[in-house]
């Protein structure tokens, strides 16, 4: 789970981490009264679980009333890369003297946390210059650790202590909170030494939830995406025309990686589980028809243990009771196929061989439907 | 270091030699149980089960203990396949290598990073191997079966199959099996983030097998197991074909893709990072499962040559 800007920074607050002072709204009744205690000028940034928002121009300096009128309505607008604008936040500006990034982050292949610094913070984390990487154990960081650090990046005196202060924190906050990523980026250095965390990011291990409740109140799931867990679904919606359907993470990717490479646009991934039943497809089909842009479903199932015949019911149950009205291409390895074939003849599912001939038909029929 | 085959197969002359016993935690469970039937049809030689309030209980005749340490000492068995609720993953695997357990197969899904860590850190103190959590199993074709895995797309064979995904190593083994290139193991690494084995591990647990003729890797994106595996093969000049092949090309930045470890934040875990090292380690990477064979027929048509 990714928090957002401002659940990251109310999280990085209750630890003793400095944040800006700023309000939360989502409708601008509640911004105009926000903006009233905060007082002009601030910065107005949209709350989405993506970065970038800068250059997209989703975070914009507010100057006075008559501009908060129009660049309140225009952000909450906003889509950056898919993503939507979820709330606003309305912050004070700070004086800034220097940027710097800081992160720990769950180092995979090393088995640890690893915190990188620099000194050149506030670009995304791809364009960080001068990256000074240590890898520190499963636990707590140790406060000589955090001051070789903020020695290497160049800090001394105030801002150095308050740097260890703020690096030991952010280390509690990703022990106790188990987050695989806790960022400040950028970490700012203000006029008078102080450091302040202008922005937040912070993604906890969505496995560990269940013993984390403190945290449900910063869970938010679309309908669709609380629909298809229930299921035991991975759903993610994506920006084209055609929902990419199968069992298992990596056959989903799969398809959906050859499907762009033939030029189709998928909706969604969405992976059933390991299995698959007359339920999860039927169910499957269910959640893809809540989705308005889809012009065609991609099925790709590898059958193993289950029947291609049981597939095969779940889509003529789902046309026959209408909640699909869009082609479906489906390939599914297994036993049974001659006889699946036979019993979709007819119907609008069509059935092949390979998963490369299903794309090919989708992709034109899909296209030629416009 | 303790050895995958040997604790899988067994050397010639032993009394268990290829029939190897199994323990299965959380056997009376409705997953657990079918797997149950699945691997005795196979052969795979299931010894005995555990769930707690079940002791003295038998499921398709096998004997259901209380704790593992009571299975164990009943059957002698090294090896255990989990498949309890992940919330339970941390005390049943704990208890399986408390008591004992050297090859532990870890099924179940959605298992916390902390809990993970717990437990790759207690196999490396009791000198024990762990596969998964979020595995398919292991498999090697005709002898053993301990996993999830349909039985009809393996064949014996000489070719390894690592694979970071379940439902892409059944069909890369179906392709496979279809352009007879058998498979001499196969073994689901798991999708998530932190690996009981990590591919670059297993990689060196099969790598020296000497009924292998080549080895293919199905990866998919984050983390840097494949960048790593790829030095790794360059390093230790790894000289058998290997073939790859990485789902995830088209997936979104930042998006948790199915499998909790296929996510790409910034660089790292991109297909394009993978790829590229790949390339430099002279290991040719597939555009879609079904090229594999193709690749790897290349290859080892190269090797013959030479």
């Amino acid at each position: 789970m990714r928090l957002l800007e401002y659940q990251a920074k109310s999280l990085f607050s209750d630890y003793g981490i400095p944040i800006p002072k700023g309000f939360t709204s989502t409708t601008i009744e509640q911004g105009r009264k926000d903006a009233s205690v905060l007082g002009y000028p601030f910065v107005i940034k949209a709350q989405m679980a993506v970065g970038g928002r800068g250059k997209a121009g989703a975070i914009q300096k507010c100057h006075n009333a008559d501009e908060f009128e129009l660049k309140y309505p225009e952000i909450m607008q906003k889509v950056v890369k898919g993503e939507k604008t979820k709330a606003i936040l309305l912050e004070k500006m700070a004086d800034i003297k220097k940027e710097l990034y800081l992160s720990l982050f769950l180092n995979r292949s090393k088995r640890c946390y690893t915190i990188i610094s620099s000194s050149d913070g506030g670009v995304e984390i791809e364009s960080v210059k001068n990256q000074v990487i240590r890898e520190v154990g499963l636990g707590n960081i140790e406060t000589k650790t955090a001051e070789e650090v903020g020695k290497e990046v160049g800090l001394k005196d105030k801002a150095l202590s308050q740097f260890v202060d703020i690096l030991l924190k952010l280390s509690k906050v990703t022990v106790e909170k188990e987050a695989e990523l806790a960022e400040i980026n950028p970490l700012a250095v203000l006029k008078d030494d102080s450091l302040l965390a202008l922005d937040g990011k912070v993604i906890i291990d969505d496995n560990a939830m269940f013993r984390h409740d403190e945290l449900r109140e910063f869970q938010e799931v679309s309908e669709l995406e609380e629909r298809a867990e229930k299921s035991g679904f991975s759903l993610v919606e994506l920006d084209g025309n055609i929902a990419v359907v199968g069992n298992g993470a990596g056959l989903v990717m799969s398809t959906l990686d050859m499907l762009s490479d033939h030029g189709g646009k998928p909706a969604c991934f969405l992976d059933v589980g390991g299995g698959a039943t007359t339920d999860t497809v039927y169910e499957a089909l269910t959640l893809i028809s809540k989705m308005k842009k889809v012009k065609g479903i991609l099925v790709n199932l590898y059958g193993g243990i289950v029947k291609t015949t049981t597939v095969a019911t779940a889509f003529i149950k789902a046309y026959e009771n209408k909640i699909i009205d869009v082609p479906v291409f489906a390939r599914m390895s297994g036993a049974e196929a001659d006889k699946s074939k036979e019993m979709l003849k007819g119907s609008r599912t069509k059935m092949f061989d390979t998963i490369e001939d299903a794309i090919n038909a989708g992709v034109i029929e899909v296209n030629k439907s416009g | 270091m303790a050895d995958l085959f040997e604790l899988l197969v067994g050397k010639e002359g032993e009394k268990d030699y290829k029939k190897k016993p199994v323990i299965v935690q959380g056997i009376t469970g409705k997953f657990g149980s079918f797997h149950t039937q699945q691997m005795l049809a196979y052969g795979t030689n299931v010894v005995a089960g555990v769930t707690p309030g079940k002791g003295g209980q038998k499921l398709e005749g096998i004997s259901i203990y209380e704790t593992m340490k009571d299975a164990v000492n009943a059957t002698g068995a090294k090896i255990s396949i989990v498949f309890v609720p992940a919330k339970f993953f941390l005390s049943a695997t704990v208890e399986a290598l408390e008591a004992g357990i050297k090859l532990l197969i870890a099924i179940p899904e959605h298992v916390p990073v902390k809990d993970a860590l717990t437990i790759v850190d207690l196999a490396k103190k009791k000198d024990a191997i762990v596969i998964g959590p979020n595995t398919p199993g292991i498999i090697i074709p005709g002898i053993i079966k301990i996993g999830i895995m349909p039985a009809s797309p393996f064949k014996p064979g000489r070719i390894a199959v690592l694979s970071r995904s379940g439902t892409l190593m059944y069909e890369v083994s179906h392709n496979l099996s279809l352009a007879n290139f058998g498979q001499s193991i196969c073994l689901g690494i798991g999708g998530d983030p932190i690996n009981g084995t990590p591919l670059i591990e297993a990689f060196d647990r099969i790598r020296d097998g000497a009924n292998i003729d080549g080895v293919v890797v199905v990866g998919e994106i984050g983390g840097d197991a494949e960048e790593m595996l790829a030095q790794h093969i360059i390093d230790t000049k790894f000289d058998k074909p290997v073939v790859a092949y990485i789902a995830g090309r088209a997936a979104p930045k930042e998006k948790r893709m199915g499998h909790a470890g296929a996510i790409i934040y910034g660089n790292y875990g991109s297909a394009e990072s993978k790829v590229s090292m790949y390339a430099k380690a002279n290991v040719p990477v597939a555009k879609r499962p079904a090229e594999i064979p193709m690749l790897l027929a290349g290859k080892l048509g190269k090797g013959r040559i030479k």
